[in-house]
């Protein structure tokens, strides 16, 4: 058998239901079309099952084995009992009536679920259809063999731009520049966002192409801060928690 | 009387069989061959008699409800409750919804399980290979079964790298399949 190298390690973390996020989906698109890998996560499961048995030894107290018959017995599942003689008459009709309820019910169940299921499916196909456009177009912001021009009036030389787009609730923020001049060594542009009061809040570090464009999509900021404006500084290529120069371009923001 | 008390020790294919067909003698009878063996999975892994004892109860319902879960043309009972167990018991520890449905739960293992026997010889040579662990690998796979914890954490806990962590783990289940092979 071959297993596929790159996956070994984590169909053992998967066996052991410890693989999340990426890494799991990644895995479980793999195992849908790898025979191979997915015999070798039941084996894996089987030497889970050994690792089990290691811990084999105390017997659970009595009370638990009164406590599941009691259960099965609540959740009786064999309830039709043979008839006895005197009434025999009745019970064909009897069995007959019941089973035209069961079935109608039943019948009327199966079409809700199967109504229900349908509605899932739409809602799901959409919620596809929204997130498959909104990779695309966060792809379009950030790729970077995408052609950025900025438009402005004729005959007026290629200014530095920049555009943020803010949604303070939910803490999203994207930013668009362009005709941003280059950078001497060592140093990136980072983006502020200046408060109604308190301290510049630093939103992404970032250093433009060749043709002077760059993109910073969703930086780590906290939600709710209502934005006076934003501004770029020039900052050392990490970063800084707070401005140490002048802001060399400013737009007003709330 | 049902047919699994008039036949004497029936095979886990014919308890589940049985079980199928709503046979609550037949669910008493699984419960006494392989309880001992949720029960202290559970105990291991949660420490705590009363939420093992839940977890035995909500193993062996789910099996009750749904006998289907179990496709006895893959296997032994035991290693599938052995595998089932643990994942409840850990999803119980870390307050969790279950991560794997059960019914995708397939298990694929060498030896035989079937009697108490078989089951006692298997227990000895785990253990044996157990001690026989380097202690770092040891400890790695027991962390990762035992306690639900991911690689990340391991790694966290124990300052190694992320990447000896997981091939310790997977190494270490290796290596108890090695001991049937």
């Amino acid at each position: 058998m071959s297993v596929h190298e790159q996956f070994a390690e984590d169909l053992a973390l998967h066996a052991l239901e410890a693989l999340t996020g990426e890494q799991r989906e990644s895995l479980e698109r793999h195992l849908h079309d790898c025979a191979d890998c997915r015999r070798e996560l039941e084996k894996l499961r089987g030497d889970m099952a050994l690792l089990g048995l290691s811990a084999s030894g105390p017997r659970p107290p009595e009370r638990s084995r009164q406590r599941l018959t009691d259960a099965i017995a609540r959740e009786r599942r064999q309830t039709v009992a043979a008839p006895t003689r005197g009434w025999w008459m009745a019970v064909p009709w009897v069995v007959a009536a019941v089973l035209a309820v069961a079935v109608a019910f039943l019948w009327r169940e199966n079409q809700e679920q199967e109504r229900s299921l349908a509605g899932l499916k739409s809602e799901f196909q959409q919620q596809r259809i929204e997130l498959e456009r909104a990779r695309q177009i966060v792809s379009t912001l950030t790729a970077t063999d995408a052609l950025r021009v900025t438009l402005v009036a004729a005959k007026t030389p290629p200014q530095p731009q920049g555009k943020a787009i803010y949604v303070r609730e939910r803490a999203n923020l994207i930013f668009l520049a362009s005709n941003m001049p280059q950078l001497p060594a060592q140093k990136a542009y980072e983006l502020w966002i200046i408060p109604q009061a308190g301290a510049p809040i630093p939103a992404g570090v970032f250093k433009p192409d060749v043709h002077g464009s760059a993109t910073v999509v969703n930086p780590p900021i906290p939600s709710g801060v209502q934005a006076k404006a934003f501004a770029i500084t020039v900052e050392p290529e990490a970063g800084s928690p707070a401005p140490t120069s002048e802001p060399i371009m400013l737009g007003a923001g709330e | 009387m049902s047919s699994a008390e008039l036949k004497g020790p029936l095979s886990d294919f014919s308890l589940v069989t049985a079980i199928r067909s709503g046979d609550e003698s037949a669910m008493a009878a699984l419960y006494d061959r392989y309880s001992s063996l949720v029960y202290s999975i559970a105990l291991r892994v949660l420490g705590d008699t009363g939420t093992a004892e839940d977890v035995l109860q909500e193993v062996f319902m789910q099996l009750w409800r749904n006998p289907g879960l179990f496709d006895s043309s893959r296997g032994n009972v035991a290693p599938w409750l052995a595998v089932i167990s643990r994942n409840r018991a850990i999803d119980n520890l870390r307050r969790r919804r279950p991560e794997t449905d059960i019914d995708d739960v397939v298990v694929s293992v060498e030896p035989d399980m079937a009697s108490d026997a078989e089951r006692a010889v298997v227990i000895q040579k785990v253990r044996g290979a157990l001690e026989g662990m380097p202690s770092p690998q040891r400890a790695a796979l027991e962390m990762a079964y035992f306690e639900g914890l991911t690689h990340t954490e391991i790694a966290a806990k124990t300052g190694e790298p992320l990447g000896t962590v997981k091939t310790r783990i997977r190494s270490g289940l290796l290596a108890l399949r090695k001991v049937f092979a």
